[in-house]
Formats: structure tokens, sequence, C-alpha cells
């Protein structure tokens, strides 16, 4: 269909962006290589060396290393679980007639805007507070003790945070699919007699699949990543609870300035998210294409 | 009868979905609302309606670190990171939208797996080639890293958006003659406006609320409002109201900008997801 | 997009204010003494009017990682940094700092505080100038030391301390025995904990630098302190630091506390509801001949490179200067005065009646001794820390590990063994064993 002329063209308006990609992707992690092969701290400069897989080795081998795999994998399906599920069941509450439907939603997708430091901070001291945030208030109002929620709960606590992020968004997109399915299936459903379980079993969940699908992919690719909710709330404690892959980089790159650790955490890193996106695509590229 | 049984359940709905909506939206009001308390009364949440309220911690804050240097970054940078952006990814959406190979879906996937490095991990390399190239504490040099952070998202979500423009038409287009450069100036543009405005409010949006590298990559000239908010991120004694006053700041100009634009920015944010 | 023209001219605009010479990028940390520093500085741009000062202040951990990661591959981004105690020695030895030798005539070095000046100093040259020094010391209620029949010492062992703390505890009045620190981090739990531990005896590393957490005197050290907070500490005790700390003995839920000298000020200042019933006494001790206080001086110092030198050091001159604290007590009152840093300031007498605390944090600074830190031989320099560069992260994930001891999720014993192997690891990858 497409001439040879649009073709070249093609080509040629693809190449600026991917050429600024491969470039922003290839540098650092030819640098990152290189770098994980040697011995590098910032403020051991004179100490510096060749060490084949050594950084590789301290990395694997790390106490903390499998429970932040498990932590990173627990967090990304927990805040999928809670913004899937919640985002659907906002959606269609969303979707029924009510007073004041602008300012509900406006109210709704304000968590979006608001960025990661600033939620953690705000959850951290204003809700969690063991003395003085709402939540412990509400305790003592009913005669309870505070709950400590960072420390005894604190990979639960992450969650819940970054779940109320990333809710508004799976809500929007949801809710824009669910109002383009059509008004007549709908109708013609309900005068069938068929009752709301269903219905949205047989009608409204298979005309969802396609947003989920979405919202699954774009969160995951987030998620993989979060970092700034861990960092200003629990720091990673107490002792691993709440240390996810990305902070152990962390710990590597700026509490120990270890350049050639956090170099060899990130490739590990990255070729563990290159799994994790093979298996998305499989799954989830089909559904995308279809 | 039915008129009043949908009455009534529309009631229902109403109550339920304003409870489940303030709910959500309550960490954002609470902040708002404390922000103008004084120290001593900010904690004092049993009598928080009865004290007085003040804008005492606006001005601490904003006698502390220039909030508007600081707005005026993040203004440049989001805006100025989004342009790039879009200068290079509204071609290439296009041409994988309307030329697609063999490769294309891959060429794609490989995009969004770039987002995928831990930022932290490369720290040290960018913050030698950006210092090598002049570029630390620079807004240009923010506004490359924010526009490669974002630009496998933008292209994606162009992508989607102008595939979903009726390939008809663009023939039709042809058979009148026009060339590939009329054809995206006359008939492409105007039909994907909706899409372009959504992409760049998100990218927006996602370069505003970047905490990582625009904290990491500048010191005072091109530090934007993350930097601001970083001075708060430690307890220091009594300091809630002024973590509130910070906090509204930060987030109030891009709160705004959601609300007014949410029409423009949700007709674009499916990512195909609406057939 | 009309956007352009707009960005493209406030681009220009930011890109000429910054072109100026003599603009001093100084990096600060968010604390109280630094931020009424940062408003007193009409006192020195009127001086010197051809020197601009530019400010980011930072949250400590932020301000620690920006200015080595900047520091370290030499980016120049600041002029002016501010570094404490434990950086110091490292920098300095790596010519990363340049040495402060043009502080000016009348900038008496030699009343700097012996402890002080020392750890700020690599082979007798001064690498930053101290803002304000601090140790730690005891601080009790005098009215609930009375209630429980005790009298405190000016000089308390920590079988006398947790005595106390037993009789004081008071649950159902929300009286907490005793209050430390048991937030997770380099410079919260483990500045205290490893403070404590070199008046038990032990240490960190042998002169081979072998981990010793497996040895007796670790084991004796965080067992006491577990099974002292679990007895009369206050809930939730493993997310406490200095502020969440300062803020339950201001409202008179904990008996005792021992932290920071600077705390002082603020346990009798105008928030504390118990500001008349707080008396001092020298952090406890064993009968070893070492007591657990530890020597910590926020500090500015200007990075090798700087191709402003002679502005840096004559503002350093200024924020550091007996002027500069009389220009606080003019402004605040004497006990607002950044404190820890100039012998002079322990003798004026206006200091010493404003500040019933100043003879406690005097003594308390003098018997901190960083390059003899502990009972036996150590190889490394730093009371609360040691200052090598690995320690920020060995620190941090053994705060972890203790912190969740405290948590009651591991027992002492695996917090120890745990302490053990990771430090060990970490010294292995170091190159140190």
């Amino acid at each position: 269909m497409a001439t040879r002329q649009t073709r070249t063209l093609a080509r040629f308006m693809m190449a600026p962006s991917v050429i600024i990609l491969f470039v922003w992707m290839i540098v650092p992690l030819v640098l990152t290589l290189w770098y994980s092969f040697q011995r590098y701290n910032l403020q051991h400069p004179d100490r510096a060396g060749f060490v084949w897989f050594r950084n590789y080795y301290f990395f694997l081998t790390d106490p903390a290393f499998v429970q932040a795999i498990g932590n990173t994998l627990i967090l990304v399906v927990g805040v999928l679980l809670i913004t899937v599920i919640g985002g659907v069941l906002l959606a269609l509450l969303l979707d029924q007639p009510i007073w004041g439907q602008g300012i509900v939603r406006l109210l709704v997708i304000a968590p979006f805007f608001v960025m990661p430091t600033v939620s953690a901070l705000v959850w951290k001291n204003m809700l969690m507070h063991p003395q003085y945030g709402i939540f412990a208030w509400l305790a003592q109002l009913f005669g309870q003790r505070p709950i400590p929620w960072l420390q005894d709960f604190p990979l639960f606590s992450v969650t819940l945070i970054t779940a109320w992020e990333w809710l508004p968004f799976a809500t929007l997109i949801l809710l824009t699919a669910l109002q383009s399915l059509d008004e007549d299936q709908k109708e013609a459903s309900e005068m069938d007699g068929a009752n709301f379980v269903n219905r949205f079993i047989y009608i409204i969940l298979p005309h969802l699949a396609r947003a989920i699908t979405v919202v699954i992919l774009i969160e995951t690719i987030f998620l993989l990543g979060i970092f700034a909710e861990i960092y200003v709330t629990t720091q990673g404690g107490p002792g691993y609870a709440s240390t996810n892959l990305p902070f152990l980089v962390y710990v590597q790159a700026l509490l120990n300035f270890d350049v050639g650790g956090a170099s060899a955490g990130g490739v590990i890193a990255v070729i563990l998210a290159n799994i994790v996106a093979i298996f998305l695509i499989r799954i989830v590229g089909k559904n995308l294409d279809a | 009868m039915a008129r009043a049984a949908s009455t009534q359940r529309k009631v229902t709905v109403t109550i339920v979905a304003w409870v489940v909506a303030l709910v959500i939206f309550f960490p954002i009001l609470w902040t708002v609302l404390t922000s103008f308390k004084s120290e001593g009364d900010a904690i004092n949440i049993s009598h928080f309606f009865q004290t007085p309220w003040s804008i005492e911690s606006y001005f601490e804050v904003q006698s502390r670190s220039d909030y508007f240097r600081h707005f005026f970054n993040s203004v440049i940078i989001s805006v100025g990171s989004t342009l790039l952006a879009l200068l290079f990814s509204i071609p290439a959406a296009w041409s994988m939208a309307f030329a697609p190979t063999s490769r294309t879906r891959d060429i794609m996937m490989w995009m969004l797996s770039t987002k995928m490095m831990p930022a932290v991990g490369v720290l040290v390399p960018i913050y030698l080639i950006f210092k090598t190239l002049g570029l630390l504490d620079n807004a240009w040099g923010l506004m490359i890293v924010l526009m490669l952070m974002n630009l496998p998202i933008v292209i994606w979500m162009l992508y989607t958006y102008f595939k979903e423009i009726p390939v008809d038409i663009l023939e039709a287009a042809r058979m009148d003659g026009a060339t590939l450069g009329k054809e995206l100036v006359y008939v492409l543009v105007p039909m994907a406006v909706p899409g372009i405005a959504s992409t760049l409010l998100l990218n927006i949006i996602l370069a505003w609320n970047e905490a990582f590298w625009t904290l990491n990559l500048t010191a005072a000239n091109a530090a934007p409002l993350t930097a601001f908010i970083a001075s708060y991120s430690s307890p220091e004694g009594l300091f809630w109201a002024k973590l509130s006053a910070a906090s509204t700041l930060a987030i109030a100009p891009i709160l705004v900008l959601g609300w007014i634009s949410q029409k423009q920015l949700v007709r674009g944010l499916t990512f195909g997801a609406v057939k | 997009m009309k956007f352009v023209p707009v960005l493209a001219g406030a681009l220009l605009v930011a890109l000429a204010s910054s072109a100026s010479a003599e603009t001093l990028t100084i990096a600060t940390v968010n604390n109280g003494d630094m931020i009424r520093m940062q408003k007193l500085t009409d006192d020195f741009t009127k001086d010197n009017p051809d020197i601009q000062l530019q400010w980011v202040t930072l949250e400590e951990n932020v301000l620690r990682q920006k200015v080595t990661t900047d520091i370290a591959t030499k980016g120049g981004q600041y002029d002016i940094i501010t570094i404490g105690t434990y950086e110091v020695p490292i920098w300095a030895k790596q010519n990363w700092l340049v040495p402060l030798d043009k502080l000016g005539a009348d900038y008496d070095v030699d009343d700097l505080l012996p402890a002080i000046r020392g750890g700020l100093s690599v082979d007798g040259k001064l690498y930053a100038a101290p803002f304000y020094g601090e140790s730690s010391m005891v601080m009790y209620r005098k009215d609930l030391m009375e209630k429980a029949g005790l009298t405190m010492p000016d000089a308390p062992t920590w079988d006398f301390i947790r005595q106390a703390a037993d009789k004081m505890t008071d649950r159902a009045n929300g009286i907490n025995g005793i209050c430390l620190r048991g937030k997770a981090g380099w410079g919260e739990n483990m500045a205290f904990l490893t403070a404590m531990s070199n008046s038990f005896g032990a240490r960190w590393f042998d002169e081979k630098w072998t981990p010793q957490f497996d040895q007796p005197e670790w084991k004796d050290t965080l067992q006491f302190y577990v099974d002292m907070m679990k007895a009369d500490g206050p809930d939730g005790a493993s997310n406490n630091g200095f502020n969440e700390n300062l803020a339950l003995f201001q409202q008179g839920k904990c008996g005792m506390w021992i932290d920071a000298t600077v705390a002082a000020s603020f346990v009798t200042g105008k928030d504390s509801t118990v500001a008349d019933k707080v008396g001092f006494a020298l952090a406890p001790d064993k009968g070893l001949g070492k007591r657990g206080n530890w020597l910590w001086a926020w500090s500015l110092a200007v990075p090798a490179g700087s191709q402003k030198v002679d502005a840096a050091e004559k503002f350093i001159s200024w924020a550091t200067s007996k002027h500069y604290e009389e220009l606080v007590a003019s402004k605040e009152g004497w006990a607002n005065v950044p404190p820890g840093t100039r012998t002079s300031l322990y003798n004026n007498p206006e200091y010493q009646k404003a500040a019933p605390f100043a003879k406690m944090t005097l003594d308390s600074i003098n018997a901190a001794d960083p390059t003899h830190p502990t009972v036996k031989p150590v190889p490394y320099v730093g009371v609360q820390f040691v200052a090598i560069p690995e320690f920020e992260g060995i620190g941090t994930t053994v705060g972890q590990l203790f912190s969740a001891a405290l948590a009651g999720q591991s027992s002492v014993d695996d917090a120890l063994k745990q302490a053990q192997d990771v430090t060990t690891r970490e010294m292995q990858k170091a190159g140190y064993l």
C-alpha cells in the first residue's frame, strides 16, 4: 500500500528518535558495563582497578538481594491489584448518573498530579505518623493504640501510598473505555433481564480487557522503578523489609558511593526488567494488537 | 414508580461516589488546610477547626528558598522537554502508524524497555558526561534528560492515536495529488491535534514530577520545585505547617493545570485502549 | 508553538543571571542554625557588595549524596559546602578540600575548641571551619528523678541509668523512663549505639580491620539497649530519631534522654512543657575509662579547584567568627548562638547565664577523643563513626538490622550475626580484608 517513497520518508522520520534513544540507552549502558567490572569507589579513587565479576558476585550474594527481588514483585503486583480492581469499581461508579459528576471526577484524579516525593511526605507525616498523623488520631478517638504503620507494615504502607498515586490513572483509562461501550449493547442486555453480575462478567469485563492490559503495561514500567516513596518513608527498613531492587542499587550508589557495585546492580536490574518485559509483552502484546 | 426508584438510586450512588472521592482526595485537602495553620496548631488535630488560620508558613517557606525561581525552572524544564519530545516523536509516531514495517512493534517495545534502566545505577556515568559537556545545573541538560526519559511513552501514545486516523482520508488526499508534506500539514495535523495536546499535557505532568534527575543534576541555577521540596524531606522539630505549605506550593500549579485541561488530557490518555 | 519565544527568552534570562563572577553557591543542611544564618547574611553582603550568595538548602542525606558526587567527580557546582567531622578527614586526604589558611587576622583560630579543631584538621591544617559543634549527654527530669528517690550524679554509670529508667517508668501516666534513638541510619541509631558501645569496651574493627560484632562486648551493648528500651522505652521506638525523641521529651513523656548537646537549648526553650525541670549529666560509662558520648561539628569547607577561594574563605570566616556569635546574640539572644565551637563563648558570663547547659556541653565535648575513641586500639578515627568511605553504607545497613532487633522482628543474636556477615562482606569487597 505504502509507496517506496513513503517508506523511505518513514525511515527518515523515525531515525532521529531511534538514534537518540539508542544513544541514550547505549552510552550509559556501555559505561555501566565498563564500570561494573571495575573496583571504583567515588571516595577511594586510588583503589581503582579491573576486578572481573567481583562486583556481580557481591551484588548477587547480597543478603538483601533475594528479598529485594521479592519485595519488588510484591510491590508491583500489589499496586496492580489495588489499582486495577479499585479502578474498575471506581469507573463503574463514576459511569453512573450522579450529581456533581465533574467535581467528583476532579477529586478522584487529583493524586495523579502530585509528585511522588510530596505524596510520600504527606502520607508519612500527615497520615501515618504515630504521634501526629490522622490515623493515630483516629485510633485514639476509638480508644486504640496508634499503629506505627511504617515500622510494623512497611511494605504494605509503601504499596498503599503508591497505589493511591496510580489509582486515578487506572480509573481514567478504564472509565474512558467503559464509556465507549455501546449504549445499545448495555440496554439490550438489561432488557434481557441479565443481572448485574452476569452483565459485568459477559459484557463489561471483556470490553475492558484491552484497557486493563494497557494499565498493567504502563504501570509495570513505572512500578519496577519505584524509589522516591521508599526513600522518603522507610529507607528500605526495618531490616530489609521494604528494600526493592532500585533501593538496593541506591544503597550501593549513593550510600556506599561504590560505582562498580552500583553499575553491576544496574546491569542486573536491567536484565531482570527485560525478563519481566518479555513476559509482559508475550501476555499483553497479543491483546493489544487485536 | 420507576422514576422514584431511579431518583432514589441516583441519590445513593451520588452519596457513595462523593464519599469515595473525598476519601481519595483527603490527603491533599488535609495538606492544604494544614498549610494555613501555625506550627503549634497544625498537630492539634482534635481542635483543628477551632484554632485560627494564618499564612505565616508560606512566608516562612518563601524566606527560606525562593519559590518563584524554582517554579520558573520547573516551567521551563517541563515545557521545554515536552516540546523537544514532540519534535522528535511526531515524525517517528507518524511513520510507525502509517508506514509500519515488520519491525515496528519490536522497535516500540525496545523503546519502552529503555525506561527500565534504574536511574540511580547510571547516575555517576551521566554525571561525568554532563560535567564534560558543561550541562550540570543547566536547564538545557535537564530538558534533554527528561525528553529522553519520556520519549518512549510519548511515541507510543501518539502512535496509538495516529493509528485511529482513518487511512481512507489519506488515500483520498493522495488521489488529489497532495504531496507528503501537504498530507502531513493539511490532513494529518488537524486530525491529530487532540492526541498531540493530550500527549503534551501528560508529558508536562511527568516532567514536572520527575524527582531523581532534576534533583541530582542541579544545584542552584536550574533547580526546579523537586529541589525546593527536598529541603523539607526530614523532620526538624515541629515542621508540619511548613511542610504542608511547601507541598501545596509544589503541587498547586500542576494540579490546576491538570484540572483545567482534564478533558483534553483524558482524550488521548487511552493508549489505544478504546476501540 | 507560541511557547518557544517565551521559553527561549526565559532561558536567556536564567542563563545570564548565573554568569556573574563573584556569586558563591553554598550548599547547606536544613537545620535551624543554618537557616538562621541565611537570614542574617545581609550583615555580610553589606560589607562585601561584590559577593553574591546563592543557597542550596537540602535535607541532610540529600545534601551528602549531592555534595559527595560533585566533589568526587570534580563537578564544581558548589563554592562552599557544609560537611561534618566524618567527611573532613576522608576528603582532606584525597586533596579535595582547600586548607583554610586565609581566614583573616582577627579570626583567632586558637579559640576553637581543641577537640573540634582536631576533628577538622589533618596533619595540623584546618580543612573546615566549625559552624556548630556537639557532643551527647544525659538530659533528665529532675522532678521525676526526685519522685523515684534517686539523685543523678554528674557522671552516671549505665547500671544507674537502667535502675533509674525502671523506677521512673510510669506507663499509666504515659511516662517512659528513657527515650533513645531507634531509627535506622549511620547518623541516627548507629551514632548513639556506636558511642554507647565504646563505653562498653566494644569496637567496630580490630587493628586488622576484622569486624567485631561477634565479640561479647557488642552483645552486651545491644542486649542492654534492647532490654532497656523494651522495659522502659516508648512505643514504636524503632522509628524515633533525634526529632521524634525531642518532641516526646518536650511533651514530658520521657524521664531521661541521651542525645545531642544541641538539644539542651530546645528542651529548656519556649516549646518545651518541662523547660524548668531539666537536669544534665555526662553520658554514662561502665567504668572502663570511656564514656558513651560522641563528637560532631557541622562545618563549612571549600572544594579544591574552586575559582573563588578568596571570596569563599571570606564568607566562611564571617559565618564562624566571634562577630557572628555577637550578631546572633544581639538579634535572637545568647541562648540561640551556635554552640560548641569557641572557648571564648563558654567563658562569656552572658552566655553562661542564658545557657544553663553550657558547662555540661563543654565538658562533654572535651571528653570526646576522635583519635582514641575506644578502650581497645582501633585503626580508625571517629567516635560515633569510622572515618572510612565505606562506613556510610555499612553503618546504615547495620543500623537497619539493629532497628529490626529493637522492633522485635529479629533477636539480638541474629542481628549481630547478620551485622558481622554484612560488614565482613563489605570490607572484603572494599579490599580491607
